[in-house]
C-alpha cells in the first residue's frame, strides 16, 4: 500500500493532535484499541519488539539465576559439615528439586532465548522475528510458568521429587503436597512458551534471511540456535505427554503410574528422558554458538572449519535424540538396549570433539586478545572438555552402573552445564553488552568476575568427582561424622572445600552484578564496533534502532561485516582494512530505506498468558477458577485473531513529506 | 559496493520480508506445529500400546469396542477431509459462498464425529469403564480424548473462520487461511486413521 493513497479520516485526527501518539490504534473487537505507546512501562508490557523482549527475557532469567544460585548455596551449607541442620530433609528435597528446575527451565533456556531473540534477527539481517506477537506470548507464558513454579514455596511447599520427577514417586501417594502440581503446571505453561518460541525462530531463520545469506553463510550462533529450536519442537511434546499423564493421575485419579494396577515405572523415565536428553543439548548448544562468535573475533582469525562446526552441531542435535536411555542404565533395560545406547552415547563424543578441535585451531596462530569475553570462551573450552571426558565414562555402561546416583554424576553435569553453558552465556554478556546497551562492561571487573568464577567453580565441582567415587550418594540431605572419615583428604574435607568453592563462585557472580551497575552509571558510550567484529549485528547502531537496519543488507560472504571492512590484497594475500565499522554504519544511515514497516504492539499476548496462568491454577484450586481462566483465554484468542493481520489504513504514520517515515506493519 | 546501494527490498510482495523457502511464514509454522503434534500423539499412542492389555478391574477392550459403530463415525470424519479439500479449492477460486458451504459441511461432519465419541464414551462409562478404572481405561480415554479435543478445536476454528470471512475481517490471503486450517484438519484425520487401526482394529 502506498502512503500517498492514504487519506486522513475524521476519526483519527484526535490522536494526531495529541502529539504524543505517533500512530492511531486499530479498533479490535469493537472495543479495544491497539496500544501505541513508544515510551514508559506500557511500551514494555505490550511490546512485540524482539529486542525489548530479549532484554526482558534476559532480566527475568538473571533473577531466576540468582534464585537458583541461593538455593544451591543452601544445599552446600547443609552439606558443609556432618549432621547439617540448616535444612530439614523435606526442605532439602524441595531445595535441590527447585534448584535444578529453576536453573534449567527458568535460567538456562530463557537466557539462551534472550540471546536468540535479540541477536538472531540481527545476525540474519531481518527487522524482527516472523511472528512478533507470538514472540511476546512466549515471553509472558515463560514468566507465568516461572511464577507458578516459584509460587509453590509460599503455597504449601515446593516440588520435592527431583527435576526428573520420577513417577510413581511423584504420584499422590508419595508426594502428597501441592508442590508437584505447581511444578507440573508451571512446566506445561513454560513448555508451551518454548514450543511457540521455537516454531517462531525456525520460521524466522528459514524464511527471513537477508538476500544472499545462504544457510552456509549464516553465523554459527544462528546455526546453533536453529538446531536447538528443532530439538525443542520435537522433544517438548514428549514431556508434555508425561506432564499431562502425571497431572491426570494427581488431579483426576488416573492410573498411569499406579503400580498396584500393574503400571510400568519405566514409562515416565522413557518419556522424561526422550525429552530430557535432547534438553541437555538445548542447554549447551547456545553456549557453543556464542563462543563460536567470540573465539574468531578475539583471535583475529575466521572460525576454523566453519562447515565442520555447523554439521557437528547439527549431528549432535540428531544423535541427541537416540541416546536417552543412557540415563536409565541402572534400571534393568536389558543387555541389547544398554549396548545400543552405550554405543550411541560414545558416538556423540565425536562431533563434540570435532568442535573442540575447531575452537583450538581457531585460536592457533591467532592474535589473541584476552578480553573478558575471550576468557570465558576459553574457560568453556577447557571446562567443557573436562565435563565431556567424565561424560564418556558414563557412556561405558558397567562404569556408569557404579557412578549412577553418586556425586560423580553431579560433578559431570555441572562441568558441562556450569563450565559449558554458563561460561558461554557470560562470554556472550561481555561480548554483546556494548551492542545491547551501547556501553562497555568494565574489563577489569570482568577479569575478577572470570577468575573468581573459574576458581570457585573448580573448587565446588572438582571435589565432587572424588566424593562420588568414594560413594557419596546424590540427594542425601545429611552425612554423618562417622562417614566423614579420619585423616586429611577425607569425605568431610572435600565437602567443606566444595562449600567454600560455592561461595567463591558467588563472589564471582557478585562482581558481574557490580560491573553491570557500574556500567549503567558510566556515561561513556561504547564505540560502534569495539571488538572489530565479524557478523551483521554490528552493521547498525548500538543499541540498534527499532527497525534494526536502515536498509536490509545484501550478503556475499560468511562474516559479511568483516568482509565489508577488510579486502584481500591481491599481491600479498593479506587482508587490508578499507573501512571501519563506524564508516559502514554511517554509510547505511546515509542511504536508509524510507517507509519501514514495523509490527504494532498488542495487549493480547499478555492477557492470554494471564488467562493460561489462571487456567493452570484452576487445576489445583477448583473448576470455577478454571472457567474464569478459560474465558480469559477464549476472549484474548478472539481479540488476537480479530486484530488485523494486515494493518488498516489508519495503522500507518501520518504521511510525511519530509524524510523517512515508519509504518506499523502486519502482526504475525 | 555500488550495486548493494541499488538494492531495494520488495515491499509490495510481503511487507519487506521475503521468504527464503518459498513457503509463507504461516504455512511453515503450521507444518512445524504439526510435526510437533506427531510427537505428542506418538507419546500418547505409545502409552496406550503399553497399557492396552493391562486390565485389573472393569471391562477388557474386546468386550466393549463396537467396531461397526466406530467404523461409521470414522467414515464420517474421513469424509470431512473431502469437504475440507473442496472448501480450500473453492477458496482458491475465490468463491466465497461455496467456501462457506463446504466449511459448514466440514464442521458438521466433525461435530457428528464428536457426537459419536460422546455417545461412545457414555456407553463405555455405563458398561463400567470409568477414567480411573484401569490402566487401559485411563490411557484409552486420554488418547481418544486428546484427539476429540483436537477435532472440537478444529470445529471451533472452522465456525470462527466462516464468521470471520463473512464479516470480511480477513485482510490477507483468504485462501491460505482456509488452507492452513485444512492442514490442521487433515492432520487430525490422519491421526484418527492411526488411532482407529491401533486401538480398535488390532486385537490386544
Amino acid at each position: 500500500m502506498s502512503l500517498n493513497e492514504l487519506t486522513l479520516t475524521p476519526s483519527q485526527s484526535p490522536s494526531l493532535t495529541k502529539g504524543k501518539l505517533v500512530v492511531s490504534p486499530t479498533q479490535t473487537l469493537g472495543a479495544v484499541r491497539r496500544p501505541v505507546n513508544t515510551t514508559g512501562w506500557r511500551a514494555w508490557l505490550f511490546t512485540v519488539d524482539h529486542k525489548k523482549l530479549g532484554i526482558m527475557y534476559g532480566t527475568v532469567a538473571f533473577v531466576f539465576f540468582i534464585v537458583g544460585g541461593v538455593e544451591a548455596l543452601f544445599i552446600r551449607l547443609q552439606l558443609a559439615l556432618p549432621d547439617g541442620r540448616i535444612l530439614s530433609a523435606d526442605k532439602y528435597n524441595q531445595m535441590f528439586t527447585m534448584h535444578a528446575t529453576t536453573m534449567i527451565f527458568l535460567f538456562a533456556m530463557p537466557m539462551a532465548a534472550a540471546f536468540a531473540n535479540y541477536f538472531l534477527p540481527l545476525q540474519i539481517g531481518a527487522r524482527d522475528v516472523a511472528f512478533p506477537r507470538l514472540n511476546a506470548l512466549s515471553f509472558w507464558l515463560f514468566l507465568t510458568g516461572g511464577l507458578i513454579l516459584n509460587a509453590s514455596w509460599f503455597l504449601g511447599g515446593a516440588a520435592d521429587g527431583g527435576w526428573f520427577m520420577y513417577a510413581p514417586n511423584s504420584g499422590p501417594v508419595f508426594s502428597p503436597s501441592n508442590g508437584v502440581d505447581f511444578w507440573v503446571l508451571g512446566l506445561q505453561i513454560a513448555g508451551i512458551a518454548s514450543l511457540i518460541g521455537s516454531i517462531n525462530l525456525i520460521v524466522t531463520v528459514l524464511n527471513m534471511r537477508a538476500p544472499g545469506m545462504t544457510l552456509m553463510k549464516m553465523p554459527v550462533f544462528t546455526w546453533m540456535i536453529l538446531v536447538v529450536q528443532f530439538l525443542l519442537v520435537f522433544s517438548l511434546p514428549v514431556i508434555t505427554v508425561a506432564l499431562v499423564l502425571l497431572m491426570f493421575q494427581r488431579s483426576y485419579g488416573a492410573t498411569f503410574f499406579d503400580v498396584s494396577q500393574g503400571a510400568d515405572p519405566l514409562l515416565w523415565q522413557h518419556l522424561f528422558w526422550i525429552f530430557g536428553h535432547p534438553e541437555v543439548y538445548v542447554l549447551i548448544l547456545p553456549g557453543f554458538g556464542i563462543i563460536s562468535e567470540v573465539l574468531p573475533t578475539f583471535s583475529r582469525k575466521p572460525l576454523f572449519g566453519y562447515p565442520f562446526v555447523v554439521f557437528s552441531g547439527a549431528s549432535i542435535g540428531l544423535v541427541g535424540f537416540g541416546v536417552w536411555a543412557h540415563h536409565m542404565f541402572a534400571s534393568g533395560l536389558g543387555p541389547v538396549s544398554v549396548a545400543v545406547f552405550s554405543m550411541a552415547t560414545m558416538a556423540i563424543a565425536i562431533p563434540t570433539g570435532v568442535k573442540i578441535f575447531n575452537w583450538i585451531l581457531t585460536m592457533w596462530g591467532g592474535k589473541i586478545w584476552y578480553s573478558a569475553a575471550m576468557k570465558f570462551a576459553i574457560g568453556l573450552v577447557i571446562l567443557f572438555t573436562i565435563g565431556g571426558l567424565s561424560g564418556v565414562t558414563h557412556a561405558v555402561a558397567p562404569s556408569d552402573t557404579q557412578q549412577t546416583d553418586t556425586y560423580y554424576i553431579v560433578a559431570h553435569f555441572h562441568y558441562v552445564l556450569f563450565g559449558g553453558m554458563v561460561f558461554g552465556l557470560f562470554s556472550g554478556f561481555y561480548y554483546w553488552w556494548p551492542k545491547v546497551f551501547g556501553k562497555m562492561l568494565n574489563e577489569k571487573l570482568g577479569s575478577w568476575n572470570f577468575w573468581f568464577m573459574v576458581i570457585g567453580m573448580n573448587l565446588t565441582f572438582g571435589p565432587m568427582h572424588i566424593l562420588g567415587l568414594q560413594g557419596q550418594p546424590r540427594r542425601m540431605y545429611v552425612w554423618t561424622k562417622a562417614r566423614g572419615g579420619e585423616g586429611i583428604f577425607t569425605f568431610g574435607f572435600w565437602n567443606m572445600v566444595s562449600t567454600i568453592g560455592s561461595f567463591v563462585l558467588s563472589i564471582g557472580v557478585l562482581f558481574f552484578i557490580i560491573n553491570v551497575i557500574k556500567t549503567a552509571r558510566n556515561p561513556e558510550r561504547a564505540p560502534l564496533d569495539p571488538w572489530d567484529a565479524r557478523t551483521l549485528e554490528w552493521l547498525t547502531t548500538s543499541p540498534p534502532k527499532v527497525h534494526n537496519f536502515d536498509r536490509i543488507p545484501v550478503v556475499r560472504h560468511l562474516d559479511e561485516f568483516f568482509h565489508r571492512k577488510y579486502v584481500e590484497d591481491e599481491s600479498t594475500h593479506t587482508m587490508q582494512q578499507v573501512a571501519t565499522g563506524e564508516d559502514l554504519v554511517r554509510a547505511e544511515e546515509a542511504s536508509a530505506d524510507v517507509d519501514i514497516h514495523m509490527p504494532g504492539a498488542s495487549y493480547w499476548p499478555l492477557l492470554l498468558s494471564v488467562g493460561m496462568g489462571v487456567l493452570g491454577m484452576g487445576v489445583i484450586y477448583g473448576t470455577p477458577i478454571m472457567v474464569v481462566g478459560g474465558l480469559i483465554v477464549l476472549f484474548s484468542s478472539y481479540g488476537w485473531v480479530l486484530e488485523p493481520s494486515v494493518p488498516d489504513a489508519i495503522d500507518f504514520d501520518t504521511p510525511s513529506t519530509d524524510g523517512p517515515t515508519k509504518e506499523i506493519a502486519p502482526v504475525g | 559496493m555500488a550495486d548493494i546501494a541499488t538494492h531495494e527490498p520488495d515491499h509490495a510482495v510481503d511487507h519487506g520480508h521475503h521468504s527464503s523457502t518459498g513457503l509463507s511464514n504461516n504455512k511453515l509454522a503450521m507444518w512445524l506445529f504439526l510435526g510437533s503434534e506427531c510427537l505428542l500423539f506418538g507419546g500418547l499412542i505409545s502409552t496406550y500400546m503399553l497399557y492396552r492389555g493391562r486390565v485389573q478391574n472393569g471391562p477388557h477392550p474386546s468386550q466393549i469396542y463396537d467396531i461397526p459403530f466406530t467404523s461409521v463415525s470414522s467414515f464420517v470424519l474421513l469424509m470431512s477431509s473431502l469437504s475440507m479439500v473442496l472448501a480450500v479449492s473453492s477458496a482458491q477460486r475465490k468463491d466465497d459462498s461455496k467456501t462457506n458451504l463446504w466449511l459448514m459441511i466440514t464442521a458438521l461432519l466433525g461435530a457428528t464425529f464428536i457426537g459419536g465419541q460422546v455417545y461412545e464414551f457414555t456407553t463405555f462409562y455405563r458398561e463400567g469403564l470409568g477414567f480411573t478404572t484401569s490402566l487401559f481405561s485411563s490411557s484409552f480415554y486420554s488418547l481418544t480424548g486428546f484427539h476429540g479435543v483436537h477435532v472440537s478445536l478444529g470445529v471451533v476454528m472452522l465456525l470462527s473462520l466462516r464468521g470471520i470471512i463473512k464479516k470480511g475481517k480477513i485482510t490477507g490471503d483468504k485462501a491460505e487461511v482456509v488452507e492452513l486450517i485444512g492442514l490442521y484438519w487433515h492432520f487430525v484425520d490422519i491421526v484418527w486413521i492411526i488411532i482407529f487401526t491401533l486401538v480398535y482394529l488390532i486385537p490386544s
